[in-house]
């Protein structure tokens, strides 16, 4: 087993424990920790793609912004620890037809498509300038809508949040 | 073999990069010469072919290094793992000197004289005879906290911090890993050093402890913006996020530093950079996470012993790291002052060295003479001061660029 794989399986794994972790742990607190663990799993796993700049966005956004703003959000909040997870399952079957879909359809992209994707390049490209060229042209509109799409959740949330204030 | 790789190559037979000589960076073709009778030509092979940067000196210092491993050790894992190890031979006698440095510097800021006892000349072995005995402490876990997360929480703090130092060039010939995105791992890396202070703060049980990791995470999460855009604005007028091709363009004299390029708006950046980078490692006057008159000592209250000297030690690799950036992105990082004159692989570690150590100096000096920022002033100076300056800077860069072209 060469050296690569060997890095391969293990942040598979840290990825795939710690997102079991996230999913079953009773403790909310445990889970968002945990979380840490599988996205930067999953960004070492972008790294073994060639995914350079996909990877370090990752770890910025996911790591960086989003988690810390679930956690902030868990600290905040009275009683963490004895906070009540339902252990019953509710709504079985509109549940079961849409994992089913999901899971379906992801199965499916996958076996249309792995064949003909090419394995990534050993050698390492530059993917920026790449990535920037390909967002201000090609996909211009996309970039554009999703950063309005932003820009309107923050303005509402400030909204809210004044609201309240005033009241 | 080594003396070999590291020798200048001939300027007649290979076109290197030639250390302390104007005409440096051009690329080294090393397939239309003779690889196989060059030492370590395979390596330098499989890095041509691996690697989309051209191979320079430094890289061919490295490989020798890893050449030279290799041939010890013949396992690659011990060597790519001594490799990593590297940059730790610096940061704890760094973090150790650091700690004196700052004691003495706040003494005379105060007119006091500081430590003077250990060690004899002006109590150099302050910190040594500190570390040692935090060593011998009992490693004491509050029965409330959660055991757990409490253990864990100071590794990852150190694994974040420590982490950056991956892409930071020491110098010409040392550079962690040089990766064509170097700049924007480093911003990104030390994001984890937030969720560690979360986990801390948490796992201590301890009010003063959660209220320093939430003014942590929400100071950290709030000056990320600030000084992303002050790198932003250099990375706008280099054209790339590699550490390393930053600082060969910065060569030459000192005013070829990015500081001084497009007047004056990265000097601006570098300004708003530094005061960003000043709450991201959360000194003084952004020091409410840990401000000991109102929360005893905020995350790392509970913590003793080894696992405290761990978080102080993270707590200055930081200080470095930041500094380190600050020095490599706007003062040019190894490049000496003054053209080719004392330059080279091992005084550009010095320069290095003496650009970071006058960034923590003004750390140092801030911090004793500046009050600490309310939260709200905080936020004020983040959100109302610092992204404006840094819009108008990439603003101001962009237009710059743009229209001379």
């Amino acid at each position: 087993m060469q050296l690569f794989d060997v890095v391969f399986y293990l942040f598979a794994l840290v990825t795939i424990v710690s997102a079991g972790i996230v999913v079953f742990s009773r403790n909310v607190i445990y889970a968002a920790f945990s979380l840490l663990f599988t996205l930067f799993g999953v960004a070492a796993l972008y790294v073994m793609l060639q995914a350079d700049f996909l990877a370090v966005t990752q770890v910025l956004i996911y790591v960086g912004g989003i988690l810390v703003l679930m956690l902030f959000g868990l600290m905040l909040t009275s009683r963490v620890v004895s906070v009540d997870i339902k252990g019953s399952s509710v709504q079985t079957a509109p549940a079961l037809i849409l994992v089913a879909l999901v899971a379906g359809s992801l199965a499916g992209i996958f076996y249309s498509t792995w064949k003909s994707v090419p394995a990534a390049s050993s050698a390492a490209v530059t993917t920026t300038p790449l990535l920037g060229t390909l967002l201000m042209t090609t996909y211009l509109l996309p970039f554009e809508v999703a950063s309005v799409i932003l820009l309107v959740t923050l303005l509402g949330a400030a909204f809210i949040a004044r609201r309240k204030r005033k009241a | 073999m080594l003396g070999e790789v590291l020798r200048k190559p001939d300027k007649g037979k290979s076109s290197g990069v030639l250390f302390g000589d104007h005409e440096r960076y051009v690329d080294w073709d090393g397939r239309s010469e003779d690889p196989q009778g060059s030492p370590g030509g395979a390596l330098r092979r499989e890095l041509e072919a691996g690697h989309s940067s051209p191979i320079t000196e430094y890289t061919i210092t490295q490989t020798a290094m890893k050449e030279l491993l290799l041939g010890i050790f013949e396992n690659p894992v011990i060597v790519y793992t001594l490799l990593a190890l590297v940059p730790l031979i610096f940061v704890i006698p760094f973090a150790l000197f650091a700690v004196w440095w700052e004691r003495k510097i706040s003494a005379h800021m105060q007119d006091r004289l500081g430590p003077m006892r250990t060690g004899g000349w002006h109590g150099w072995a302050q910190t040594i005879a500190d570390i040692l005995k935090l060593i011998q402490k009992e490693d004491i876990i509050p029965s409330a906290a959660d055991r757990r997360l409490f253990k864990l929480a100071p590794y990852i703090v150190f694994a974040g911090s420590y982490a950056a130092y991956a892409a930071i060039p020491f110098s010409a010939a040392y550079i962690g890993s040089e990766i064509n995105i170097g700049l924007f791992y480093v911003i990104a890396i030390s994001s984890i050093v937030v969720v560690g202070l979360l986990m801390a703060g948490w796992a201590s049980n301890n009010k003063w402890s959660l209220f320093g990791a939430m003014r942590s995470a929400a100071q950290i999460v709030s000056y990320e913006i600030p000084i992303a855009l002050g790198l932003l604005a250099v990375v706008m007028v280099a054209g790339t996020f590699d550490l390393q091709e930053i600082n060969r363009m910065q060569s030459g004299w000192f005013w070829n530093w990015f500081m001084f390029q497009k007047f004056p708006f990265l000097f601006l950046a570098m300004i708003v950079y530094f005061v960003a980078s000043l709450a991201e490692v959360n000194r003084t006057p952004f020091d409410i996470p840990e401000a000991e008159s109102e929360l005893v000592g905020g995350y790392h209250t509970e913590y003793g012993g080894m696992r405290f000297a761990l978080l102080f030690l993270s707590e200055y690799a930081n200080m470095f790291a930041v500094s380190a950036v600050a020095s490599t992105v706007f003062l040019g990082g190894w490049n000496s002052p003054f053209g080719s004159f004392l330059s080279g692989p091992v005084l550009g570690f010095f320069w290095f060295l003496a650009k970071g150590m006058a960034f923590i100096f003004v750390q140092m000096w801030l911090r004793w003479t500046l009050p600490r920022l309310r939260v709200d002033q905080l936020m004020y100076v983040g959100w109302k001061v610092l992204i404006p300056f840094g819009f108008v800077i990439v603003f101001g860069v962009g237009i710059w660029t743009l229209a001379v072209r």
